[in-house]
Formats: structure tokens, C-alpha cells, sequence
């Protein structure tokens, strides 16, 4: 996995409550057997038209947006299905920190495990942002995950939320895999002592 | 005395491995459902490790989101979905994993079959690389929907990290009037909670409703946990679900039976179990449920008016009302009865189960689809097609002018060639309404089989009550 440390990025603003994951990828999309290629379908029904031409309006679309990399949106980012082609597709594209005031579960734990930080906020510091990004679309943010700290071009700056072991994951861009691997003998003894003895049945 | 404790609590605290201070649990899963969708990426990393399926034993695969539901004798169309069926299989082979091929007696959607095979039992912990695994919670089990990377850890060490959930009873008493069901409950507690009202709790459904349900309307419920956001949903296991389970192929036999039936008995929430959350719903005045948006929480009686956006809490959740009343081309204030349908499905992992199909076909019988609607029916699995054969019920639908088609997801996520043309309608029983969830520009409505049923002879949106009496 990539490793998350700092981040310094415009926003990409996208107002909308509830961004369920088929938005974020559509199920056509997820015939993929990599992880590489699936970057085409990100936002696909919003970002083009029928016949493909991509629709100027939608936000990632629009030229002040090519190389950001932080995505403020809508309660509840990632609702819906568990497809982790959200998060591939997202990073695929450059969007490696997502702000927001709330996120699914297993949006979020598929963020995660793929370098990808969810930032949550409260509904003043959201608001306060959504008015930054729309008075000065080329403000920068500069995101420190470290000390846990987002910046404003004013220098001010607001503390965001991680868990421990997400974070220390994110620094070191650690492999879940492998922790869990390190604790192989008591997985072997919880199934001997627990499975094939018929504790649980 | 030993603290009171929940349902969820004695599944998760028997299945913990290590527990250490800032970091999440270890979780043991007794069951590994696998799909071709969310599968070959985590088979790939597997592969690249250079490791085994450490317990192919736990671990089931099946056929389902990409299989056609049109004559299985013919080949595939969609090279895409013919690759990724195909990798499957090698992976399965390769890896000594039991798969339910396309077409084989035991295939069919991964959350119909489990249950109805008796592999999903009281206690134990079930994932699977999809959001809605949330569905077996239904038997008293703990299960719920995983990503790739996951798929690939469980695969690979049959334990997950996880931290602990927090628990949410969902209280649900009275009575439902006839022409109500399970799937009306479920759409009122999500327009009552919002799609995001469950994040990051497991919840547990109780009360006099719950308990007068059989376990396929249970599983209706559990289903749908996901669309509040609650990962699992769960009810305990009680006579009801010993006798569902009796007798059938994976449930325990003879001596092992009894120690298990015991120990389900031990499962319920004990007297003065703490919840993080409650919620109470009462149902006996409950009308038809049916979805008017863009997300599941956006739902109705079927005999209220479209609700105004402007009465939204926030401009974002303004916002994605108003979107979402543009995509489906509706008004605030307007009547959602009588509007026209071209599409009527029935099916999916909510609604594909034998008795969805008997309720539906009480409906059809001896009446016709009208001629401006084209309706699927697609059984849950080979199981549900045979039983449903068995009883007739194909006829009624074939009478009715509906097509009977092979079992699968289908146009619940419109990824096996069956789909709504843009700016389509369709009124369904699947679980979720998302835009272009059924097919690029298509626009869904969801409600029970009865009120699907019920709008397909009418050829709009009906109130099967009114037709049923």
C-alpha cells in the first residue's frame, strides 16, 4: 500500500449528501479482473454524456480541477455497495484525501487500505470549506497526517480524527496482510482450541 | 453476576482471536462466501504472496451478478463477463475452493443460497465481498459485507481485523394489515433513519413484529440493513429459525444437532443488555412502502405526495433531493400512485426467495401484465426455480405474459445484460434505487413483491390492496 504522510492540494468541491458507490463506479465497470483499469468508470455517468463526450460542468472535468487531489463532499460518502473498485478508481484518478461530515463503513475501510485518507469534519469546519473552495477555487489545504492537522491558506488550521493503527498503516503504507500473518500461532490455537474442539458449533 | 449481554456481543467476543490495546481486533469468520465481482483481485494478491486458501473447508463460491438469466446453453456474450466467470473457475480449481457453477442444481444468488442450503446458522461469522452478506444476520448469525483487500485477508488467514461495532436496537411491534410485508417495514425504518442512520453500528431487530415473521421475511429485513448503513442486522435466533433450519443439508445432524440447537438457545440478548442506539417503530398502521428518490431513505407510503426538497436540513441534502427529483423527472407535491411503469422486476437477494414469488403469483394469477409493461421474474436460485416449478407458479407468471427466467442478480444491478433503457421506469423489489443502478439513466421504485406484482397487471404505479380485497 502507498503511504499517506503530508498533502498539499486545492479542493475539489462536490456538494451532495449520500455519494452512494455505484455513482462513484457503476456496476458495468466492475467486470475488471485488475485493479489498474477500472480508473475509467470513476463518476462515469456524471463525468460523460451518452455518447461518451465528457460533460464540461461536473467538476472533475473542469480544467482549475487536473491535479487536485482533495475531494470535500456530502454526508455519508461511500454508502452502498462494498466494491473496493471505489477506492481504486478514486486514487486512480489523483484523489488521495476525501472531507466530509460522515462515511460508510466499508467505504471507509477500503479507503484505508489503499492510501486514501477519509477526513472527517464537523458540519461548521464543512460549511467553512464549501465557502472557501467556491470564494477561491485555487485556495491550497495542506494536510498533515503526522499531527493530524489540516491548514488554510490563512494559516489557520483544524485537528481531524484518525485511530491509531490507521494512521500508523497510512505513515508506513503498512500491509494489513501482514499483521494479521504475524499472529498465525494463536490463529492456529484458536482453531484447535476453539473450532475443531466444537466450542463453536 | 456476569454483565448482561447482546446478541452481537457473544458472536463477536467468541470469535476474537487477539485483542490488543489501539488496534483492531483479530475476528475469526466461520464462513467465506466469494462472488466473481469482488474475488479476482484478491485471489491475484494471494497468488503474488505465493500462499494457500488457508481454509477452503470455510469457503464457498458461486455464480451470480454477471450470469445470464436467458437460456444458460448458450454462450456468453459479454467477453468481459465470460473472462471474470472464467477466472473464477481457475481460481476455485487452483485453490480447492467448492464453487456453485452457472447452471449447476446449487447455483444462484450467493445470499439466497446460503441460507437456504442451512450453511448460515445461529452464531456463527459469515462475510462476503458484498454490502449485502448483511442478509444471514436473519438466522442470528453476525454477517456482514467485506472490500477486496478483505476477501484477500479472510482468504488468506481466515480472521480479519476489525474494530468493534457499535449496537443499535431496532424495535419493531405491532401487527401488519393484510397486504403489507416485510419489505414495507424495512423501507419505513430506512426513510425513518436515513441511508446513513446505521453507519458504524450492527443492528438488532426486535419486538412482537419481528418475532411473528417467518425467516425469509427476516431476511427481507436483514437484507437492508446495509441501505440504513448498519454493516449486519441481526435477529435472534428463536423456534422459528430451529425449525427453518431442521433438516436442512448443511445444518447439523443427530448428536451435533442437539449440542447446536442448545447453544443457539444460548445466543438472545440477555434481560437488561445495553444498546448504543435504539429506535422503535410501530407497524400496524403501516401502508405499502415505495421509494420516490435516488437512495433507499427516500421512500413513502404509497398513498402520501412527493416530499419537497426546500424542507431539507442542510443545502447538500437539499441539493441531492433535487437532484435526485430531476433524475427521476418527478415534482414535489405530486401523487406517486397511478404514475405509468415500463419495467416490473421481481428478484434479488431482498426479494427472490419462493415466498416473494407465491405472494406475487396470488396477485397475477388470472390476470395480465399490461401491455405497456415488460416484467422479470427472476427466482433467487435453482432451489427457488425448482420449488416454484414445482408449484405451478412459472405458468401463472408465463400466463400473465411475465418472462421466467434462469436465477441471478439480474437488473437488481444490471450487469448480466439485463437492464432499463435510459429514462425508464421500473418499479422493483431489489434494495437499492441509486441512479443508473438498473441500467444507465434507468429510474427505479422500490417496493414488495405484492405492490410490484399489483403495478405490473395495472400497467402503473397500484396500491395492491386495492386489488387484492
Amino acid at each position: 500500500m502507498p503511504s499517506f504522510k503530508k498533502l498539499t492540494s486545492k479542493i475539489i468541491p462536490l456538494p451532495l449528501d449520500n455519494i452512494d458507490t455505484d455513482q462513484i463506479i457503476p456496476a458495468r465497470f466492475l467486470k475488471a479482473i485488475d485493479k489498474e483499469s477500472v480508473v475509467e468508470g470513476l463518476f462515469a455517468d456524471w463525468r460523460y454524456q451518452s455518447d461518451g463526450k465528457p460533460i464540461p460542468e461536473f467538476v472533475l472535468n473542469q480544467p482549475a480541477y487536473q491535479g487536485a487531489n482533495i475531494l470535500l463532499t456530502g454526508d455519508n460518502f461511500g454508502c452502498g455497495s462494498s466494491r473496493e473498485h471505489a477506492p481504486w478508481a478514486l486514487v486512480g484518478w489523483g484523489i488521495h484525501a476525501i472531507i466530509s461530515t460522515s462515511f460508510a463503513d466499508i467505504f471507509n475501510n477500503n479507503a484505508l487500505k489503499n492510501g486514501l485518507l477519509p477526513i472527517l469534519v464537523d458540519t461548521k469546519t464543512h460549511q467553512s470549506l464549501f465557502d472557501l473552495a467556491e470564494e477561491n477555487p485555487d485556495a491550497m489545504l495542506k494536510i498533515n497526517l503526522e499531527d493530524q492537522t489540516v491548514t488554510l491558506p490563512n494559516k489557520n488550521s483544524f485537528e481531524f480524527p484518525i485511530d491509531a493503527f490507521a494512521k500508523k498503516c497510512l505513515l508506513n503504507g503498512m500491509d494489513q496482510f501482514g499483521y494479521i500473518m504475524s499472529f498465525e500461532s494463536q490463529i492456529r490455537d484458536f482453531e484447535s482450541t476453539q473450532i475443531e474442539a466444537g466450542s463453536i458449533i | 453476576m456476569q454483565q448482561p449481554k447482546t446478541l452481537f456481543k457473544k458472536i463477536w467476543d467468541k470469535h476474537i482471536v487477539v485483542e490488543e490495546n489501539g488496534a483492531p481486533a483479530v475476528l475469526y469468520i466461520d464462513l467465506h462466501l466469494i462472488h466473481e465481482i469482488t474475488s479476482p483481485q484478491a485471489f491475484a494478491g494471494l497468488h503474488e504472496r505465493g500462499l494457500p486458501v488457508r481454509r477452503p473447508d470455510k469457503t464457498i463460491a458461486t455464480m451470480d451478478h454477471s450470469t445470464p438469466t436467458t437460456n444458460l446453453s448458450l454462450p456468453i456474450h459479454d467477453s468481459q463477463a465470460k473472462a471474470q466467470l472464467e477466472k473464477l473457475k481457475q481460481n476455485c480449481e487452483a485453490f480447492g475452493i467448492e464453487l456453485y457453477e452457472m447452471g449447476s442444481p446449487r447455483n444462484g444468488i450467493v445470499h439466497v443460497i446460503a441460507p437456504e442450503s442451512g450453511m448460515i446458522q445461529p452464531g456463527k461469522t459469515v462475510v462476503c465481498g458484498d454490502s449485502h452478506t448483511s442478509t444471514h444476520g436473519a438466522l442470528g448469525a453476525l454477517a456482514f459485507g467485506i472490500g477486496t483487500s478483505e476477501v484477500e485477508h479472510v482468504l488468506g488467514t481466515q480472521c480479519l481485523l476489525q474494530y468493534k461495532p457499535k449496537t443499535y436496537q431496532v424495535q419493531i411491534n405491532g401487527t401488519l394489515e393484510a397486504g403489507i410485508s416485510a419489505k414495507d417495514i424495512i423501507l419505513a425504518l430506512i426513510a425513518k433513519i436515513g441511508t446513513g442512520g446505521g453507519t458504524g453500528h450492527v443492528f438488532e431487530y426486535t419486538g412482537t413484529a419481528i418475532n411473528n415473521l417467518s425467516i425469509e421475511e427476516r431476511l427481507t429485513i436483514c437484507n437492508m440493513s446495509i441501505e440504513a448503513g448498519a454493516r449486519a442486522g441481526m435477529i435472534a435466533p428463536d423456534d422459528t429459525t430451529i425449525e427453518y433450519l431442521s433438516g436442512k443439508e448443511f445444518s447439523p445432524k443427530e448428536e451435533t444437532w442437539d449440542r447446536a440447537v442448545a447453544y443457539w438457545k444460548e445466543l438472545p440478548s440477555d434481560e437488561g443488555a445495553e444498546y448504543d442506539s435504539q429506535v422503535s417503530l410501530e407497524v400496524s398502521d403501516l401502508a405499502p412502502m415505495i421509494t420516490y428518490g435516488t437512495n433507499p431513505g427516500m421512500g413513502m407510503k404509497i398513498t402520501d405526495l412527493i416530499p419537497d426538497p426546500a424542507l431539507a436540513s442542510t443545502l447538500e441534502e437539499r441539493k441531492a433531493s433535487e437532484k435526485a427529483l430531476v433524475y427521476m423527472d418527478l415534482r414535489p407535491g405530486q401523487k406517486i400512485i397511478n404514475l405509468p411503469i415500463d419495467v416490473a422486476f421481481l428478484g434479488s437477494c431482498a426479494n427472490g426467495r419462493i415466498s416473494d414469488l407465491r405472494q406475487a403469483a396470488a396477485v397475477m394469477d388470472g390476470r395480465k401484465v399490461a401491455d405497456s409493461v415488460k416484467m422479470l421474474v427472476v427466482p433467487g436460485s435453482q432451489e427457488v426455480k425448482r420449488q416454484a416449478e414445482s408449484e405451478g407458479l412459472d405458468k401463472v407468471f408465463k400466463e400473465a405474459g411475465a418472462d421466467w427466467r434462469e436465477p441471478g442478480c439480474s437488473m437488481c444491478i444490471a450487469m448480466n445484460g439485463d437492464h432499463l433503457e435510459p429514462g425508464q421506469y421500473a418499479i422493483s423489489t431489489s434494495n437499492r434505487n441509486f441512479e443508473g443502478r438498473q441500467g444507465k439513466g434507468g429510474r427505479t421504485f422500490l417496493a414488495s413483491p405484492l405492490t410490484v406484482a399489483a403495478s405490473a397487471v395495472s400497467g402503473n404505479i397500484t396500491d395492491a390492496r386495492t386489488i387484492i380485497n
